[in-house]
């Protein structure tokens, strides 16, 4: 007998198929307007596909950056030979800065507490593995991108335990969800290293309120932990409210130079907001030395193409392109949400009102039979396969609620967001007549809601099919 | 107090600065022709830049791959959204088709069975991950890359158990040295997952030979929960290719591919190496084992290679022209290059592990050492770091049992700086052989110092890998 790891034998375990045919479903037939206009609409991917001819004019304009040389020489070899850990100086200098512009300058980042990673991915992860021993545990408010629970507990072997969120106060963070969150790692024996948040949220496309941000300083700041910030959506954000990032409260309350500054540790990506996740580009930043020091050790397992830093470098320079580029971004983004969410009026279904992200999360629990994940999953179905929309069901995110879905809105063209708003409305519109809503009992619910979450969550983040689809 | 993981902490524990020295040294003073004459000579980084200009004048005659187009048509697009952790098949394709050429044709590889890691390291650390648990163990035969404390051991929690190997036999691997391995391992209570070789070896510069194949091929054969490694990232820079025997070779002529031993045998490749190209980290996991592929497939997500660099070097090495003469000038180079370093340590009395690949040669410095200990090969690497003005690699630094070897690079500079180099050397010999009292040291007072040594190399190799300059110095 062979013998593998556990950590590739546990893989086999309680798999569910059902979202794993929503993926297959949508390989099987996928949408295109000439070719295949009765195809499955992919709604389940984040991809920010608005502003790539932006990006492509810059390129035109701009062929040495792609060319390899500088002033029009040859650097290829300086390139090729460049895997210094430290990252390419002007690449990391142009990034802190990007990430400046987009929090408006009102904080500064300091290239030398910046260390690359292959995407987020990789970033996330080795942040775990810096801070937490195998059977510790950070504490995440749902729901919350399936992938964490790949990027953050599979080779690492730490733990996630939920800080619940409901819908009751549009799924923010309160001061009892946290304080219930740690005791019950502690009622686990699991040792609470920190807490994750992702700001602006996925899949919420919500940014954390300041009073949010205020409760979770203080709370890591009481309890002695770490905070990881994810703002890989940072520069998608779209409503009349600036971001405020983790950075701004500890400038606000004055603690840039307290040592709760260095248990903050902030993780970004050129991909969503640029739209490039094939280039591999994601960062850690922190003020905790000894963090910096070992994740930079640590990003020889995910070091970033020379070949790419030097393109981004020389793109990110550009300050003409970068302001222009995160205006209209914000600009494009704001239009196709809008379109989005008029579409789900028109077909009565709201969502939680967003100010960022590329996806909004919708409330379908009026099209539920009963109130439990039985009835999402069915409903879930039903989409796939007969509405052909691919959207992510909220249990695959550890919503603690049924009836919630997050539906992209950015990686498809307007015509095909119309096309996708249109079946839904004839669906919604056929099914009315037919449906019966009926509300189970609270403990009915309760039974139900264990056993196919765990089924569906644990298979969803197991998919073989495209990794990062945050 | 921030609290931080044992992995973060452990790097500053038992740290010797020694080594570290010598990296320092060098970038305080690197040696530059026109700019820094004096300088210290970078002799310790195995980098391949004998072929740079073969590269550049292919991307001169395809400006458009670089500028993210396909038939003349952009494709930015397609590529600035592919993540697919099952890689660009294009390149896929491309990658198996070079490995096969760089065996002579004689083996073929299967894109499917290809998984794409950013560079060697994390193929590497991935495969650990995939074959074995915490605390299960490993074995290396010694010399070895000094990274491997590192890519192997650090995350994974693995153990690396070395295999004995002694300058009697040019450093090959005994079938009694792997067995004591094994029994060694069973001592420490360790649970023995497999056997990581690097063909060729860095530092040995040597093609692993067939007898040694044999050896390590009963040896799996017998014990069935045995996995076999074989990183053979210098592949392609072996002088004569006939001379090389992969893995694969040995599953196809001892026809082993309908047996268990097929799918525990796995392959490492890089283009860091053959191609000079570290800085696009480009890595990969040959596997014929399904479940290996699909779980470190699902691993690569952490170091996914860029999809920009895939396109540019699909297109590269698709050029068949291109590659066939790429592998043959390569080689030649690299030999050329490789007798210049042989012959003027020769010319000075000093004599190499005769080798027939790599980017380095393997150096017999034991004559200088002034007594047989890594405190006296410690003393003399001080000397050539800081007299002589040459930085070299260490032995103990590659764990190995005999003090007094050194890897020697000669691939990452010119010509004109190898003669310098081999000119401040025979300096050094020449003064060094008029000064120096041979001591032969009884063999108590040997064992005596060495085991107190021991202690010593153990810091280095702990600050080696972890030491915080260029990560990647193969």
């Amino acid at each position: 007998m062979k013998q593998l790891s556990t950590k590739v034998t546990s893989n086999g375990h309680g798999q569910d198929s059902s979202y794993f045919l929503g993926w297959e479903e949508y390989e099987k037939n996928p949408y295109n307007e000439i070719k295949n206009p009765n195809g499955i609409i992919q709604m389940g991917l984040a991809e920010n596909q608005l502003c790539f001819d932006l990006i492509e004019t810059w390129l035109a304009k701009n062929p040495d950056a792609a060319g390899l040389k500088k002033d029009g020489q040859s650097i290829f070899k300086e390139l090729a030979l460049f895997q210094d850990y430290h990252g390419l100086p002007e690449f990391k200098k142009a990034l802190a800065e990007f990430m400046e512009e987009i929090r408006g300058n009102r904080v500064s980042f300091d290239p030398s507490k910046i260390v690359l990673a292959a995407g987020s991915t990789s970033a996330n992860e080795t942040l775990m593995f810096c801070l937490a021993e195998p059977g510790d545990a950070f504490l995440l408010p749902t729901p919350y991108y399936p992938g964490f629970d790949r990027d953050l507990k599979w080779r690492t072997g730490a733990e996630i335990v939920p800080i619940h969120c409901s819908s009751s106060n549009g799924f923010q963070i309160t001061e009892s969800a946290l304080q219930q969150a740690y005791q019950q790692a502690q009622k686990l024996d699991l040792k609470v290293k920190g807490v994750l948040v992702t700001n602006p949220s996925n899949p919420l496309g919500t940014m954390l309120t300041r009073r949010e941000l205020n409760l979770l300083v203080e709370f890591i700041s009481s309890k002695n932990i770490h905070l990881i910030s994810d703002e890989i959506y940072s520069g998608t954000v779209f409503g009349f409210e600036q971001f405020v990032s983790v950075m701004d409260v500890l400038k606000d309350k004055n603690l840039e130079n307290n040592e709760v500054s260095k248990r903050v540790h902030v993780v970004y990506s050129l991909s969503k907001d640029l739209g490039l996740p094939g280039f591999r580009v994601g960062a850690i930043y922190s003020n905790d030395e000894m963090v910096v020091s070992a994740a930079r050790k640590m990003s020889s397992f995910g070091l970033v193409s020379s070949q790419t830093q030097y393109l981004l470098s020389a793109l990110l320079s550009d300050k003409n392109f970068t302001s222009t580029y995160l205006n209209e971004n914000q600009k494009r983004l704001k239009i196709r949400q809008k379109q989005l969410v008029s579409g789900l009026e028109a077909a009565g279904i709201t969502c939680l009102k967003s100010n960022a992200g590329l996806f909004c999360w919708v409330d379908m629990r009026h099209l539920l039979d009963t109130n439990t994940f039985e009835a999402e999953l069915e409903l879930w179905k039903k989409i796939v396969y007969e509405v052909k929309l691919n959207i992510s069901p909220g249990a695959s995110c550890h919503c603690t609620e049924p009836g919630w879905f997050r539906v992209c809105f950015a990686n498809m063209s307007e015509d095909t967001l119309d096309l996708a708003m249109k079946r839904l409305k004839e669906y919604v519109e056929s099914t009315d007549s037919r449906r019966v809503i009926s509300k189970s009992s609270h403990e009915r619910i309760k039974s139900l809601r264990k056993r196919t979450v765990s089924n569906w969550v644990f298979r969803v983040s197991w998919t073989d099919r495209v990794p990062d689809e945050r | 107090m921030v609290l931080l993981s044992r992995k973060a902490t452990c790097n500053s524990h038992g740290q010797d600065s020694s080594y570290f020295l010598g990296w320092e040294e060098y970038e305080k003073n690197p040696y530059d022709v026109i700019k820094n004459p004096q300088g210290i000579i970078q002799m310790g980084l195995a980098e391949n830049q004998l072929c740079f200009d073969l590269l550049e004048s292919w991307l001169e005659q395809n400006t458009d791959v670089a500028c993210f187009k396909r038939a003349g048509q952009s494709i930015f697009r397609e590529l600035a959204l592919f993540q697919d952790y099952h890689g660009l098949s294009s390149f896929k394709n491309a990658l198996a088709d070079f490995m096969s050429e760089n065996r002579g044709n004689r083996v073929s590889f299967d894109s499917n069975n290809l998984v794409l890691t950013a560079g060697a390291t994390s193929a590497n650390e991935t495969l650990m991950f995939c074959l074995a648990d915490p605390g299960d163990a490993f074995l290396l035969p010694t010399p070895y890359y000094p990274g491997f404390d590192r890519d192997l051991k650090w995350r994974t929690g693995v153990e690396i158990v070395p295999i004995q190997c002694s300058s009697t036999n040019g450093f090959c691997i005994t079938k009694l040295a792997l067995e004591e391995a094994y029994e060694q391992a069973k001592k420490l209570n360790l649970n023995v997952k497999g056997i990581l070789i690097t063909n060729p070896s860095n530092p040995l510069g040597t093609t692993t030979t067939q007898t040694e194949l044999n050896i390590l091929f009963d040896f799996i054969t017998k014990n069935k929960n045995i996995h076999l490694v074989s990183d053979e990232i210098y592949s392609g820079t072996i002088f004569n290719s006939s001379e090389f025997v992969s893995v694969m070779e040995i599953l196809k002529n001892n026809q082993l591919e309908n047996t268990d031993v097929l799918n525990r045998v796995h392959i490492v490749y890089s283009l860091s190496k053959d191609l000079g190209l570290p800085g696009f980290r480009v890595g990969a996991i040959y596997s014929n084992d399904k479940d290996v592929i699909s779980a470190a497939t699902k691993m690569s997500s952490f170091g996914l290679v860029s999809s920009q660099t895939q396109h540019l070097l699909s297109s590269l090495l698709s050029d068949k022209k291109f590659t066939e003469n790429y592998l043959r000038e390569n080689q030649k180079r690299l030999k050329n290059r490789q007798r210049k370093l042989v012959l003027g340590l020769e010319a000075i009395g000093i004599k190499c592990l005769k080798s027939n690949a790599g980017l380095f040669c393997w150096v017999d410095m034991r004559p200088l050492l002034s007594s047989k200990t890594f405190e006296a090969e410690k003393d003399l690497w001080k000397k050539i770091v800081y007299e002589v003005k040459l930085n070299i690699s260490p032995g103990s630094s590659c764990h190995c049992e005999e003090p007094g070897w050194f890897r020697v690079c000669f691939a990452n500079m010119s010509e004109e700086t190898l003669k310098l180099a081999l000119k401040r050397l025979k300096k050094f010999v020449d003064d060094g052989n008029s000064k120096r009292s041979c001591q032969k040291s009884e063999s108590q007072k040997l064992k005596g110092s060495r085991k107190k040594t021991m202690s010593n190399v153990s810091n280095w190799v702990f600050r080696l890998s972890f030491h915080d300059r260029e990560a990647e110095e193969r």
